[in-house]
């Protein structure tokens, strides 16, 4: 038979608990992506002249090459300057500075949307820099950009199946597995589909969720 | 350099974009209490002076004094020095301002807009901060918006609220940079009657740009009259407006009249 609905019903269990893997990874991933990209834009648009270089540098460096590529330097070459770090750990680094060059981005779109009017409102309160960015123009800079930040988050998530490059037990990486140890790929691999598909879904309409909420309490127009 | 003469002092102030001369060699003195009326044609860097005043733009050339001290310089060694931060921040203390596009902050309600630099810069509670911003929001006629957001109000609320922000700062000289000028004809008067009332129980500095002669008339101590980043003429509001000396002013004059 070409599909075996028991062979389904045995690996299930062993690929929900790879799902877990994968959304750990991705949403600790994100997390990184979400603030580090955050502290690239802030940076490139208001740290001082001497950082500008380097960090565009560093995040073209980042943007123009391959995430495998960053996996593999974090997990195989960093160990040779003594920074050993498990697969997982190496993997979610890797996705969250990756995606972070594209999330800096996107902020610096919302930074510099935010009108002038505001900044100049905030100096003629003598309000200090920290606060104007925490409670001023952070607070109107994001909101904005969050269908953006969206997308990013389901890339990012598309791309986990990268850390079976480095042996993350994440859903392909475990569908490999069940596929050599059973001689059978087509439900492993299928259902390793299905379930990102039924996650993309979900997560974009939470994501929905979150940009009509900021529209209605935070944006306020 | 007794600061109880003089409040806001320019002393040969200077101003250019690139090659462009917007102020040149400005020299005004304004007495604490005293309310100023500047008018003049767009370009002759009106709002210019009030926004060196409040730091935000830079000085070319020349000093400007608030309250007996040099704005944007301070002495070290008998000698004038550029600011430090701090010393930037305490004079901008001293100073408030209204924008003629309010820059109300759009996602905080009218109570919290006039609640965060209070909270921020002068350490007040929660608690105080609010109580004040209440008080401010009800003598600006606002003491039923207090939980709108900048959105749910018509502009000249927007602009009445943006007022009250400024005020909760306890500035000693108020700003006003064209502050009705992007109403509907039908919403300045409640922003002027705002001013008014200012005027008359707060014991303040005002400094107004404006286009409404009518009000600048009744309202203000003197007008200053700028053409081509110079005072052209100044004086008080029967002269200027009953018997300008200068062509300059009588040709603005006419021109402003012949709008209304």
């Amino acid at each position: 038979m070409f599909w075996d609905w028991q062979f389904v019903g045995q690996i299930i269990p062993q690929l929900l608990q790879a799902a877990i893997v994968t959304i750990f990874a991705t949403f600790l991933g994100f997390l990184i992506a979400a603030f580090l990209g955050l502290a690239f834009a802030l940076g490139r648009l208001f740290g001082p002249k001497w950082l500008a270089i380097p960090l565009v540098g560093l995040i073209e460096g980042i943007r123009s090459t391959p995430l495998l590529i960053q996996i593999f330097f974090i997990y195989f070459v960093l160990p040779e300057a003594g920074i050993s770090i498990g697969a997982l750990t190496a993997g979610v680094l890797a996705l969250g500075l990756h995606y972070a060059t594209y999330c800096s981005e996107v902020y610096r779109a919302g930074l510099a949307n935010v009108p002038r009017g505001q900044w100049e409102a905030s100096l003629a309160l003598n309000l200090p820099t920290w606060r104007t960015f925490r409670d001023i123009i952070i607070p109107q800079a994001i909101p904005p950009v969050v269908p953006a930040l969206g997308n990013y988050l389901v890339s990012l998530f598309k791309d986990t199946p990268l850390l079976s490059a480095i042996g993350v037990l994440e859903l392909l990486q475990t569908a490999k597995i069940i596929g050599s140890e059973n001689f059978r790929y087509t439900e492993p691999i299928t259902l390793v589909g299905i379930i990102f598909l039924l996650l993309s879904l979900a997560s974009a309409v939470i994501i929905g969720f979150i940009e009509r909420w900021l529209k209605r309490h935070v944006m306020r127009s | 350099m007794a600061g109880n003469e003089t409040m806001v002092r320019f002393d040969k102030v200077t101003k250019r974009y690139g090659n462009f001369v917007v102020l040149d060699q400005l020299e005004l003195e304004i007495a604490p209490g005293e309310k100023v009326a500047i008018i003049g044609p767009s370009g002759s860097g009106k709002t210019t002076v009030l926004r060196m005043l409040m730091t935000l733009e830079r000085i070319d050339g020349g000093v400007i004094w608030v309250d007996g001290e040099p704005l944007t310089s301070m002495r070290r060694n008998g000698e004038l020095v550029p600011a430090d931060q701090r010393h930037l921040r305490r004079m901008r203390g001293k100073i408030g301002m209204v924008f003629q596009h309010f820059n109300l902050f759009p996602h905080m309600t009218a109570l919290k807009n006039c609640m965060e630099a209070p909270c921020a810069v002068l350490n007040l509670s929660k608690a105080e901060a609010a109580a004040r911003a209440t008080e401010l929001l009800e003598m600006v006629g606002l003491g039923n918006k207090l939980n709108n957001y900048p959105a749910q109000l018509s502009g000249g609320q927007q602009q009445r609220v943006a007022i009250a922000r400024a005020l909760a700062m306890r500035p000693k000289v108020m700003l006003f940079d064209e502050v009705t000028s992007a109403l509907d004809p039908e919403l300045v008067g409640e922003v002027l009657n705002v001013i008014r009332k200012l005027g008359s129980e707060l014991d303040l500095t005002m400094l107004m740009v404006t286009h409404q002669m009518g009000f600048a008339k009744e309202f203000a101590d003197r007008v200053c009259f700028f053409y081509q980043g110079r005072i052209c003429e100044q004086g008080p509001p029967q002269k200027i407006f009953g018997a300008p000396e200068n062509e300059r002013t009588r040709q603005f004059l006419r021109a402003v009249l012949e709008a209304a």
